[in-house]
């Protein structure tokens, strides 16, 4: 494990309302880099809320989301992917007109423009960005659907897709929102392998699952959403022991039987 | 044959125009239903400028744009915060304002319009109907330039991506409202152009030359021809232009069959005649027998 002063994100005391809702009620974790962290809890536990709250869709009601040490809260979406922070979505949002390639360019341009006016009215047709997404579509194993239209792929491509846009911003911070959902077997090996790739480049993963077996084989910890607030935070193991969250997934009286 | 001309000179103009819409609403996905306020701004601007200044259509044209992007921007600014249906309502409202505006205020002639707008020179000589032709010919071949090099550019592209999706865009680091608001602006200036060229060609102009009704056929020759595509709202300001012209006698009945046209084109051919699966695409690659891939829609 990395040491604590290597913090890549730390949420502090994070809270998200919606009116008399509370869906995310002071939360707070921390991120090293390179860690793998894993957000788990049943159906509207706020994983999502969460997410979107770290990167920049929400602004947190109360509480800080602090990335690299500097506190985030109110930036906007594409600041938040200019920090270094990319993201998939749980409902996959892919540019159906664009081919797979241009897809990932599309983040890559963002990159290559931000905050220069005259460049964003160069051309985005040339090799060396062609090159660039296409490594990172040889990545995520999408190599040979480079000319595809979006709209096209099959939902386990799309999550791939998904992915590869992610990487192209070259995150410091990767948020995964069910990225494994709808997948074969074979599929969630190979995502699986490509995301413990992506760690080891330095990158800090943080992934909403359901499939249970993936989060907990993936996840160096896991922290456990319930009704918004952070029920336990621990090693799989510990965590998956706990009779808290057991009580959370499966109801009252059934702690006994699992365990 | 002089006839023909100022037929023709009047739909290389309202295609320019076109064209800038496209960019909105084809490129950027932004619909706008009050493109014809930027078509009388540039218009009045020219005119102004050109009697009450003293300038020449020459001297006057970058100005003119320049009033076009810096008033697209003004109202595109806070509009393009808005969405879809909202959008739609807010710029039919500028649409209303700009006109009211030019209606009303004694300093552009109020219902009097402005009269006695000079002809445009080039090199000392005076057009006439046929080298004004030839201008806005030229000034419509410059506009479809920088429409086809614009889905070229990194801007163009982050338009693309903010219309196929644009929470995914925003994610990716693109700024939803600069892509938006650069798509806007670079459309109203073509408007401006349009509206520049059309005060010297008629130089006699009033608000109601800019009314909503023409921003209406304005949006219905970027939807007959197909939205996003770069030849197609050239395709639908000549057959909209032509039309009328062919069928004199249902010129009274010419909105009614613009929207009859237009509820037709979105049923059966949304993307419209030159729109990736439209029947002419499709006729055309049985003729060539080759796929003719759109690439980002244009």
């Amino acid at each position: 494990m990395s040491p604590v002063s290597d913090v890549i994100l730390s949420v502090k005391n994070l809270s998200v309302h919606f009116g008399g809702l509370k869906a995310v009620d002071d939360v707070s974790f921390e991120m090293s880099r390179g860690e793998i962290l894993g957000l788990i809890g049943p159906n509207g536990a706020g994983k999502t809320t969460c997410f979107n709250a770290i990167s920049g869709v929400y602004n947190p009601t109360l509480g800080d989301v602090v990335l690299d040490g500097r506190r985030t809260n109110g930036t906007p979406p594409h600041g938040m992917a200019a920090l270094g922070v990319g993201r998939t979505f749980q409902i996959v949002h892919p540019f159906t007109g664009l081919s797979v390639r241009d897809n990932v360019i599309v983040p890559l341009g963002g990159a290559r423009y931000r905050g220069n006016f005259l460049r964003s009215f160069g051309s985005w047709r040339d090799k060396k960005i062609a090159a660039e997404a296409e490594k990172i579509l040889d990545t995520v194993g999408l190599l040979d659907q480079a000319d595809r239209k979006a709209g096209l792929l099959p939902i386990g491509n799309l999550r791939r897709l998904e992915i590869a846009r992610a990487l192209a911003l070259r995150p410091r911070l990767l948020l995964l929102d069910e990225s494994f959902s709808g997948l074969r077997h074979a599929e969630i090996a190979q995502i699986e392998a490509l995301v413990r790739g992506i760690r080891a480049g330095g990158v800090a993963v943080l992934l909403i699952e359901h499939n249970m077996k993936v989060a907990m084989t993936l996840s160096d910890r896991v922290v456990v959403l319930d009704h918004g607030r952070k029920l336990a935070e621990g090693l799989p193991d510990d965590v998956s022991s706990n009779p808290d969250v057991i009580e959370a997934y499966l109801g009252k009286g059934e702690s006994g039987r699992v365990a | 044959m002089d006839y023909l001309v100022n037929v023709a000179i009047v739909i290389s103009i309202q295609a320019i125009a076109a064209c800038g819409l496209n960019v909105i609403v084809g490129y950027a996905g932004q619909i706008s239903l009050g493109h014809a306020a930027f078509f009388g701004i540039g218009a009045y601007a020219s005119a102004m400028l050109t009697t009450k200044a003293g300038l020449t259509f020459w001297g006057a044209l970058p100005l003119v744009l320049l009033i076009a992007a810096i008033l697209g921007f003004l109202l595109g600014l806070p509009s393009l915060r808005v969405k879809e249906d909202f959008l739609a309502i807010t710029t039919i409202g500028i649409n209303f304002i700009v006109e009211a505006v030019f209606l009303y205020t004694p300093f552009f002639g109020k219902a009097l319009g402005i009269g006695g707008i000079p002809r445009i020179y080039v090199f000392g000589q005076r057009l006439n109907n046929q080298m004004l032709l030839g201008l806005c010919l030229f000034f419509l071949a410059l506009t479809l330039l920088i429409c086809w090099r614009f889905t070229r550019t990194w801007a163009g592209l982050s338009c693309f991506a903010v219309r196929e999706n644009e929470t995914a865009a925003s994610s990716m680091g693109i700024s939803p409202v600069r892509a938006k608001l650069s798509a806007f602006v670079i459309g109203t200036v073509f408007a401006g152009l349009a509206g520049a060229l059309y005060a010297h060609y008629v130089r006699f102009i009033s608000a109601g030359d800019f009314g909503f009704p023409v921003s209406i056929s304005m949006m219905s020759m970027v939807v007959l021809g197909g939205m996003g595509t770069l030849w197609g709202p050239l395709l639908g300001a000549v057959i909209l232009g032509i039309l009328p012209e062919v069928f004199r006698p249902l010129i009274d009945y010419r909105m009614f069959l613009y929207s009859l046209l237009l509820l037709l084109m979105i049923r059966f051919q949304p993307g419209g005649l030159l729109g990736e699966h439209s029947f002419v695409r499709t006729a055309f690659r049985g003729l060539t027998g080759k796929e003719k891939g759109g690439v980002a829609g244009v």
